[in-house]
């Protein structure tokens, strides 16, 4: 058989194994039920991260002080992958949901938040002055009505690395901590050796990954980029 | 309507060091009226501008508006960009209504409003479109009804038309000339073309650069509406130009050494004793 090349014997699974795995995930296997409550944890520390962010960005840009002090921290602490903050984690948590949650937050946030800053400060000061002009104020308001839509293009950029980044960050995550997810799932095959589903849910979290991108975020921007008039 | 008395502002420029933009300026500007400011460019007429639209803090002297200090940009003196400053995210109309949604108005009168200013200004058709989907022209349109739907007693137009082609600017110049005469807004009108700035005022006013200082008054008393062919625009144009020659001279002079002269007067091409040959 072509597949089997280098004889990798049971390490590497065939296709027809892997659709089976695919096929008893589906109908009897716990495959629905690690895709559900994975995706639960990924949109929780998603709106977390997407809401923290675009604040701390917003305060970035806004306060030159902080920017200069803590802005050069967010730079460094997005170097850091967020797995990184796994054992505080667990120390803080505990081996559990709120654990992964809080890695998968931090992965995201500081994409976002760098995003949201350049976005922010990349506003033309023209468009800030005519709103202030015709009585946007300086508070809310003018935050969710010009800042918000003034930046979207960066936001939406800030978005989709972010969706990207939380993704890492949760499998990573939940390889380590208990409980049921696509990560656990993975620990557990590794524990018995079944290659198929391992492949399996690599492929679920791709196409999970990249139909979300595609279906949400990409028509999103594409909307909103025509909206702004540049067409790429 | 428009008080500024003996205003200066200085700024911290890296390579300049300190300099004056405003040199104890003074100026009034009477209800209704429409005033334009020449000047080469750096003499601080936008600045003067953004101090009266409250965009800039006065440091010397003061602005009064209606005999009320300036303290902030409000709706009662709207600015019209050069880069018409539209949002890209929202139609014609709703730019138009922005202002009037600030003000909490429901969404249907505001709308009505803001028609009838978009139709004021012929771009009715265009209502439910993005401004990347219109012409300059059309955009400085859309920023002007902008403006005159928060209902403005003062109108601060910043250059509005430099971006422009000529015939666009030429037809947008007699539209505003209706619109004023129409509204009777009091304007405030910034420009290079000194033009379009006998054409469209009662009074120019000359601006003299480093420091930036009130030169002369020109009164326009050609009746309305101005017209290129009336000999009185044409003297006052040209006798602006010569007084801002002399300005143009000193900002060269300052960009690229002394040795530059702007020469008045002079034409080398045959004399004009000669009346040439075909004669």
């Amino acid at each position: 058989m072509g597949y089997r090349i280098f004889n990798w014997g049971w390490k590497f699974p065939s296709p027809q194994q892997t659709f089976q795995a695919f096929y008893d995930g589906f109908t009897e296997g716990p495959l629905w039920g690690a895709i559900v409550a994975s995706l639960r944890r990924l949109l929780i520390s998603f709106a977390i991260s997407i809401a923290l962010g675009t604040t701390l960005g917003f305060l970035f840009a806004r306060y030159r002080f902080l920017d200069q002090t803590f802005g050069f921290l967010v730079v460094a602490l997005q170097t850091v992958p967020s797995i990184a903050w796994l054992p505080f984690a667990i120390i803080w948590f505990g081996l559990n949901d709120t654990a992964v949650i809080f890695i998968t937050t931090i992965g995201a946030t500081w994409t976002m938040s760098m995003a949201s800053r350049t976005g922010i400060m990349n506003i033309s000061p023209i468009h800030l002055r005519a709103a202030r002009m015709m009585g946007a104020g300086n508070g809310f308001r003018m935050f969710y009505q010009v800042m918000v839509p003034a930046a979207f293009p960066h936001l939406m950029t800030g978005i989709r690395v972010a969706w990207a980044f939380a993704w890492r960050a949760l499998v990573a995550g939940e390889l380590v901590a208990r409980g049921v997810g696509l990560g656990q799932m993975l620990q557990d095959s590794r524990d018995i050796g079944d290659t198929a589903t391992i492949l399996c849910i690599v492929i679920v979290i791709a196409i999970i990954g990249t139909l979300s991108d595609h279906l949400c975020f990409k028509r999103l921007e594409d909307r909103i980029m025509l909206r702004f008039g540049n067409i790429k | 309507m428009i008080d500024i008395k003996n205003v200066s502002k200085t700024y911290d420029d890296r390579n300049r060091g300190r300099y004056n933009a405003l040199n104890q300026v003074s100026l009034h500007v009477k209800k209704g009226e429409f005033v334009s400011l020449v000047g080469p460019s750096g003499c601080g007429k936008s600045t003067l501008l953004n101090m009266i639209a409250g965009f800039e803090k006065t440091e010397e002297g003061m602005i009064e508006v209606n005999g009320e200090k300036v303290k902030g940009p409000g709706p009662d003196r709207v600015v019209v960009f050069q880069e018409h400053g539209l949002f890209p995210w929202l139609t014609v109309l709703d730019n138009v209504a922005f202002g009037l949604k600030q003000k909490g108005m429901r969404k249907k009168e505001r709308h009505e409003l803001a028609l009838e200013q978009i139709k004021a200004v012929h771009l009715s058709k265009f209502a439910a479109s993005f401004p990347h989907q219109l012409s300059g022209g059309m955009k400085q349109r859309v920023a002007i009804a902008r403006a005159l739907v928060m209902d403005p007693a003062i109108l601060l137009m910043d250059e509005p038309f430099a971006a422009l082609d000529e015939q666009t600017r030429f037809i947008l110049q007699s539209d505003l000339e209706e619109i004023w005469g129409r509204t009777h807004k009091t304007i405030l009108f910034i420009t290079h073309n000194i033009r379009e700035a006998v054409m469209l005022s009662d009074r120019v006013i000359v601006m003299s650069t480093q420091p930036g200082t009130i030169k002369k008054e020109f009164n326009v008393q050609a009746s309305r509406p101005h017209s290129i062919g009336d000999p009185l625009i044409h003297h006052l144009e040209r006798k602006i130009t010569d007084e801002l020659a002399d300005e143009l001279e000193k900002v060269v002079k300052g960009e690229m050494g002394d040795d530059y002269r702007i020469k008045k007067n002079h034409f080398s091409g045959p004399s004009s004793d000669s009346m040439g040959f075909g004669i």
